[in-house]
């Protein structure tokens, strides 16, 4: 009878082992526009934009009791990593039960949007916050599709620029950054010897993966996407653009095969440690100073263009990076949430917030700060303004980066190992990706 | 769990007793175990049968990021999701077979290897010697570890350039020509199984050690004074004593390495290796990086089926095999 009741409980544990796979998601959630049901009270998921979380907590707090002298309104802050926010959001979105507020990369508007999960910025919530053309235009751009009220509000923009260590380039007896790409493979070639490597990357770090081979994309005339919002990952651009990319370690050798593996902005501190002498990023002047790294040590210059001289089209040099922030649109506080967002995009908050991140505001009027003439600042608005686009605001936009950004990933595999990277290879790891889309 | 219900006739003696007293009291005396159950019957059906229930449905519609926040309104989909995942020559389906086979070598060899180091372990830790009660209490530390703090460790100690492995097995013994990846390219595997067992075996070795203490010691005494040697008495005593715990321990191991989504998703994050692409995360992936939960609960459901098939023939066949030894 013992055995008999062994078995029976192995075999409930059994069903109930099995269950918690299929156990993905569910449940579905009432519609509704928002409530003013909890008025005191606000939830606030911020994305980790500093150092670490801690870093972003000492950031926020003072500000966020700010907002509650001001209003009475209490904000609850909870500091999410970036690798589990989607995860979370997709959740939030679910089940019913998220924040009020919440930062969004700004990749991921369009995908967002489509789920009719957030709040939609008409003109009528725009007039709220002191309306639209406070705003950056190439910020807006990627606060959701074109053809419709964006699903989210601008918060903190960037964008990626050159970041070189000054000392190795005096070793390799170069005296000013790279502007071509051709510049930046002889250069690099100099520099990578002897343990040094000249380029960091970050290979299976899909998103950035994304971000590298869309800007190369456009300089090469491709989309990744056409027109009617269809991937496109097999067109000749897209295919030498992930090439090109790649080529860096597997051709070129000027990026380590260690960096194939690099997912965690490792390659920052190889950067600080002077074994990297570049790395193209976006805002990386906290990360370096958390690093130890004084701020005469690093210099920055646009990222390298074909031509040298970056601007529209084929001289795009950087998608345009950022963090937006929206509201939940079940959120039990609507007119709480539209003040607060009201808080954190005013001058004065903007001004504060990105001096403390390091990174530019889309708010026109915070931008025209001091504080932002900083060399480094400067270089990653005229980009902003001048030579970055947004990535595709397509509903798919996230499947694009996952399926794209593992053939990269894939691709940085092959060539840390050693592999050749052919036109055909990358190509096939291109067309598995778009058939993967074209089936889901 | 249907025989989970008859689990008050363990109690039969004692009801037999009853009606010759106090027949009114009956009813309440038989009806009390399954009041008593009942808490435990709603939960399971809130927690795990309504999910499946759920899970099953989203497999039959068209679940997308435009549907994902009201999933009552996608449109339903007929039997498009599971002709995704078994259309073997799409690369939907190709991946997601890629990932079976994958998930079911590890399986086996995790087990394996888990079953062997746990039992070795439980048998050597008999004999008392000094220091046996800080070994015992050494071999369960991995249980008793958080996951994720320690398959985050074994990442950082897996990474090529800075890596602890790398460090002792090329810069220190020179084993390897060169230092080889990790977390990347066919050695992922490796380091996915090495995590595994050693995450797995304690657990072993403390069923193995509970069900050792059930051996009485006068069956060795006896076995020695015939003449049988360690390995004898291994082979004749221990193991066919074992044979019940073994079988659940086996199973159980089973279920736990093949549905194991934790060690793969710290190690490799959201995409992992092809070489180590184990089945749980690649519905993951499926399900929530490219935003196809109908897909995605296709393929759990899949999952389901396959795992459930595979126990209940384990189950069969085990159980004829217990009828085979008591006749």
């Amino acid at each position: 009878m013992r055995r008999f009741r062994a078995a029976a409980s192995v075999g409930a544990a059994t069903l109930s082992l099995a269950l918690t796979a299929t156990a993905c998601g569910g449940g579905s959630t009432t519609g509704g526009g928002g409530s003013n049901d909890s008025p005191k009270t606000l939830t606030y998921w911020a994305s980790n934009q500093g150092p670490n979380l801690e870093a972003d907590k000492k950031i926020l707090k003072p500000e966020l009791a700010k907002f509650e002298k001001q209003t009475g309104i209490k904000v609850k802050l909870e500091v999410i990593p970036w690798s589990e926010l989607l995860t979370k959001i997709l959740t939030a979105t679910t089940s019913g039960q998220g924040p009020d507020v919440l930062n969004i990369g700004n990749t991921w508007s369009a995908s967002l949007q489509a789920s009719g999960a957030l709040l939609p910025w008409d003109e009528k919530n725009f007039a709220k916050i002191g309306g639209k053309d406070r705003f950056v235009e190439s910020a807006l751009g990627s606060a959701g599709a074109a053809d419709k009220d964006p699903a989210a509000v601008p918060l903190y923009s960037m964008a990626y620029a050159l970041y070189y260590n000054k000392k190795m380039f005096k070793e390799a007896g170069i005296d000013k950054p790279p502007a071509t790409w051709d510049e930046l493979v002889a250069d690099g070639k100099k520099i990578s010897k002897g343990g040094k490597w000249a380029l960091g990357a970050e290979g299976s770090n899909l998103s950035n993966n994304i971000h590298q081979v869309f800007a190369l994309g456009k300089q090469h005339g491709a989309d990744f996407f056409t027109e009617d919002g269809k991937a496109d990952f097999t067109s000749d651009g897209a295919v030498a653009a992930v090439k090109q990319y790649v080529d860096m370690m597997a051709k070129d050798k000027i990026v380590a095969p260690g960096n194939a593996e690099y997912a965690q902005n490792q390659s920052l501190s190889d950067f600080a440690k002077d074994k990297t002498a570049m790395v193209l990023w976006q805002a990386a002047a906290t990360t370096f100073k958390s690093q130890g790294m004084s701020e005469d040590e690093w210099g920055v210059a646009p990222v390298p263009v074909g031509s040298g001289a970056p601007g529209q089209g084929k001289a795009t040099n950087s998608m345009v990076a950022g963090i937006n922030m929206a509201v939940f649109k079940n959120t039990k506080n609507i007119d709480g949430s539209l003040k607060f967002v009201k808080f954190m995009t005013s001058d004065a908050e903007q001004k504060i917030l990105c001096k403390s991140y390091g990174s530019v505001p889309p708010v026109k009027a915070a931008q025209e700060d001091a504080a932002f003439d900083r060399p480094e600042l400067k270089v990653l608005r005229d980009t902003l303004a001048k030579s970055a686009a947004p990535l595709p605001q397509v509903a798919n936009e996230s499947q694009f980066e996952t399926a794209v950004g593992t053939a990269v990933k894939n691709l940085f595999a092959k060539a840390a190992d050693g592999g050749e990277v052919t036109t055909t290879s990358v190509k096939a790891e291109l067309v598995k990706a778009q058939q993967q889309m074209s089936q889901q | 769990m249907v025989q989970d219900a008859k689990e008050p006739s363990v109690t039969a003696p004692e009801t037999e007793r009853g009606p010759r007293r106090r027949r009114p009291g009956r009813l309440r005396r038989i009806s009390l175990p399954y009041l008593l159950l009942l808490p435990a019957l709603l939960l399971e059906i809130l927690v795990h049968l309504l999910p499946i229930v759920i899970g099953g449905v989203m497999s039959f519609k068209e679940l997308t990021q435009f549907f994902i926040r009201d999933w009552g309104a996608a449109p339903w989909s007929g039997l498009d999701n599971y002709e995704i995942a078994v259309d073997f020559d799409a690369p939907v389906g190709e991946a997601l077979l890629h990932s079976f086979f994958v998930t079911c070598a590890f399986t086996l060899l995790s087990v394996g290897l888990c079953w062997l180091i746990g039992t070795a372990a439980a048998i050597y830790l008999q004999e008392t010697f000094k220091g046996r009660g800080i070994l015992r209490a050494l071999f369960l530390v991995p249980y008793a570890l958080p996951v994720y703090a320690a398959v985050i460790t074994w990442g950082f100690m897996f990474q090529r350039d800075n890596g602890l492995i790398n460090h002792v097995l090329h810069d220190q013994l020179g084993l390897t020509d060169s230092a080889p990846f990790w977390l990347i390219g066919d050695n992922s595997f490796v380091a996915l199984l090495t995590v595994s067992v050693w995450k797995g075996w304690p657990f072993a070795f403390l069923i193995m050690m509970a069900g050792l203490q059930n051996i009485p010691r006068e069956m060795y005494e006896a076995a020695a004074l015939d003449g049988a040697g360690m390995w004898q008495q291994i082979r004749r005593i221990t193991l066919p004593s074992l044979r019940p715990v073994n079988q659940v321990l086996v199973l159980v191991l089973f279920l736990w390495t093949f549905n194991d989504f934790n060690t793969p998703f710290v190690l490799f994050g959201r995409s992992a290796p092809e070489a180590a692409d184990l089945i749980s995360i690649h519905i993951y992936q499926s399900s929530f990086a490219t935003w196809n939960f109908g897909t995605g609960s296709a393929m759990s459901v899949l999952l389901l089926l396959f795992l459930l098939a595979v126990t209940g023939v384990y189950l069969w066949v085990t159980s004829r095999e217990r009828k085979s030894v008591h006749v």
